[in-house]
């Protein structure tokens, strides 16, 4: 019986994230037009694209090869996997016990991986060059993520993120210098992992600096679709992650009763919220930069990764 | 000891490191002394929380002398300097940012490892802020070498500075003369700075100190 329970808890958990994934990607639309003093889309448009999506016939290139085909379901599905694996409203879930951080890492890392073939796959130049650069920002931030992941963990003592959460939550964590550089650090890789303003424009498909929309850019019909999915369940993937280490507060236990778990949901969209509209406020008011000067924002993110965990082994050795 | 005023110590110091790797990527003059007088506050904040913790009120002395002349005279002098040479629109190229980052993160991993292993006796809030001094010293020695441009050498001799104090700070027993001494001695070594930041303009028409290795004559 209670197996049913956390099995009940941990899909509405998958299908939450997958519902609100569009509304996230809206709301920062929104808000960020808001701030511009335009109307913007509505709040709703993203879902109406991907109902458009699926329904026009998908067309592929005759130089596609079968990985072409593949690879918006594989990278739909490792998204969609490190997502439900992350703590949103209920931490101590059935599925995250079988993976930690660093198999949420990994799964993005693949996804990533296929998406960089995926747009060599086809041969033209727009491909090629948003893979090499996609590749380029991975080797970097990738590097730092694991930093970050290092310092947390010894900070909290495990890599598991329900352990995490619960150790945040416990007053054990006193006042670290290790944990804000790790926030910062986190906060910059999530910008370069999701293509957001200062590394790349989301909202664009005729820059030659694009990453993302460059591999994505001979997708379409329900391919594209999934892809977007896929990118938008990464955002909301990177707030949540953000939220539950930093933030855990009303983070519900599983099997405390229902009550918990509805504050838990109403803290989680309140949390999403914020972190949209600061998203969208942090994107308003700086501008792109120049692709090569990525290396060193991002490495801006490995500095602080590594000195989070010099920190930690100072005050860890006293 | 692992309470409040231990992680307050911690933090300060952490960020005393952090703004000094924040000043090994600045590229335009102004942008540096901005964050060489950030520095300048969080040092005093720490050696007044030292002065707390330890119960010693010269150091607040200390503090309030490194507020002054570090966060307030220096960076102010330094913006009159540089708006006089007319250099405030120079934009330095800092040869690898990438490298000079990762030379600056082994030295904070040298500096913390060596002191952690010799003062072990020592009390715990001392001996972390002795391996944060040193890694302050090293990164402003850092500073000094990576940097063409004889002002950013300056600001990175000023934060070196910084360092000492931290450390002299963190040691119990340090006489408020010597401090006092030390922190009167780097106004004396910033005028004489100033003189000689116009007089090699004179001489040599930039204050880049690539183009003095023309004039080292002949070299074997």
């Amino acid at each position: 019986m209670a197996l049913i329970g956390d099995l009940s808890i941990q899909f509405s958990q998958m299908f939450l994230v997958l519902l609100l994934a569009p509304l996230l990607t809206g709301f920062v639309r929104q808000v960020k037009a808001r701030l511009l003093r335009r109307r913007g889309p509505p709040l709703l448009q993203p879902y109406r694209d991907l109902i458009r999506l699926c329904r026009k016939e998908a067309v592929i290139a005759h130089s596609a090869s079968w990985l072409f085909r593949f690879v918006p379901y594989l990278v739909f599905a490792a998204t969609w996997v490190a997502a439900a694996l992350i703590p949103t409203f209920a931490a101590g879930l059935l599925f995250s016990w079988s993976a930690d951080l660093i198999a949420i890492i990994a799964l993005l890392g693949a996804a990533r991986f296929f998406l960089a073939l995926a747009g060599m796959d086809v041969g033209t130049s727009f491909g090629g060059l948003g893979s090499s650069r996609e590749a380029m920002f991975a080797t970097l931030a990738e590097p730092a993520m694991i930093m970050i992941v290092f310092s947390l963990a010894l900070v909290a003592g495990s890599t598991q993120l329900s352990t995490v959460a619960a150790f945040m939550t416990s007053p054990a964590v006193g006042l670290r210098v290790s944990l804000g550089l790790a926030l910062i650090a986190l906060i910059i890789v999530a910008i370069a992992e999701n293509g957001r303003i200062p590394v790349d424009n989301p909202a664009t498909h005729l820059e030659l600096t694009m990453v993302h929309e460059a591999m994505v850019l001979e997708y379409s019909g329900r391919h594209l679709a999934l892809l977007e999915l896929a990118s938008s369940l990464k955002l909301l993937l990177y707030v949540s992650l953000i939220a539950c280490i930093f933030t855990p507060w009303g983070i519900a236990h599983v099997g405390k009763g229902f009550s918990l778990h509805a504050i838990g949901l109403v803290a989680y969209v309140g949390k999403l919220a914020v972190a949209g509209m600061l998203l969208a406020l942090f994107e308003t008011t700086i501008a792109k930069m120049r692709v090569f000067r990525v290396p060193d924002f991002v490495g801006v993110a490995f500095m602080l990764g590594f000195l989070a965990v010099l920190l930690r082994f100072v005050s860890g050795s006293l | 000891m692992k309470g409040l005023a231990f992680d307050v110590a911690h933090l300060l110091a952490g960020g005393l490191v952090l703004v000094s790797f924040m000043q090994l990527y600045q590229t335009r003059l102004y942008a540096l002394l901005n964050v060489f007088a950030v520095q300048a506050v969080l040092l005093s904040l720490s050696v007044a929380w030292q002065a707390w913790v330890q119960d010693a009120p010269h150091l607040y002395i200390t503090a309030a002398i490194a507020f002054l002349f570090k966060a307030l005279i220096i960076p102010i002098a330094m913006h009159r300097i540089i708006a006089r040479l007319g250099i405030e629109r120079d934009v330095e190229n800092v040869v690898g940012i990438g490298p000079t980052m990762l030379a600056g993160l082994a030295l904070v991993a040298l500096s913390i490892v060596v002191m952690l292993r010799i003062a072990e006796q020592a009390d715990p809030l001392a001996r972390e802020d002795l391996a944060f001094a040193l890694s302050v010293v090293l990164l402003g020695l850092l500073m000094m070498v990576v940097r063409r441009n004889a002002v950013s050498m300056v600001v990175g001799f000023m934060s070196l500075e910084n360092g000492l104090i931290l450390a002299a700070a963190g040691a119990k027993g340090m006489p408020l003369v010597v401090e006092i001494s030390v922190a009167f001695s780097v106004l004396v070594a910033f005028t004489v700075i100033g003189v000689f930041l116009f007089r090699i303009r004179e001489r040599f028409d930039t204050i880049d100190s690539g183009a003095l290795d023309r004039f080292q004559g002949d070299r074997q």
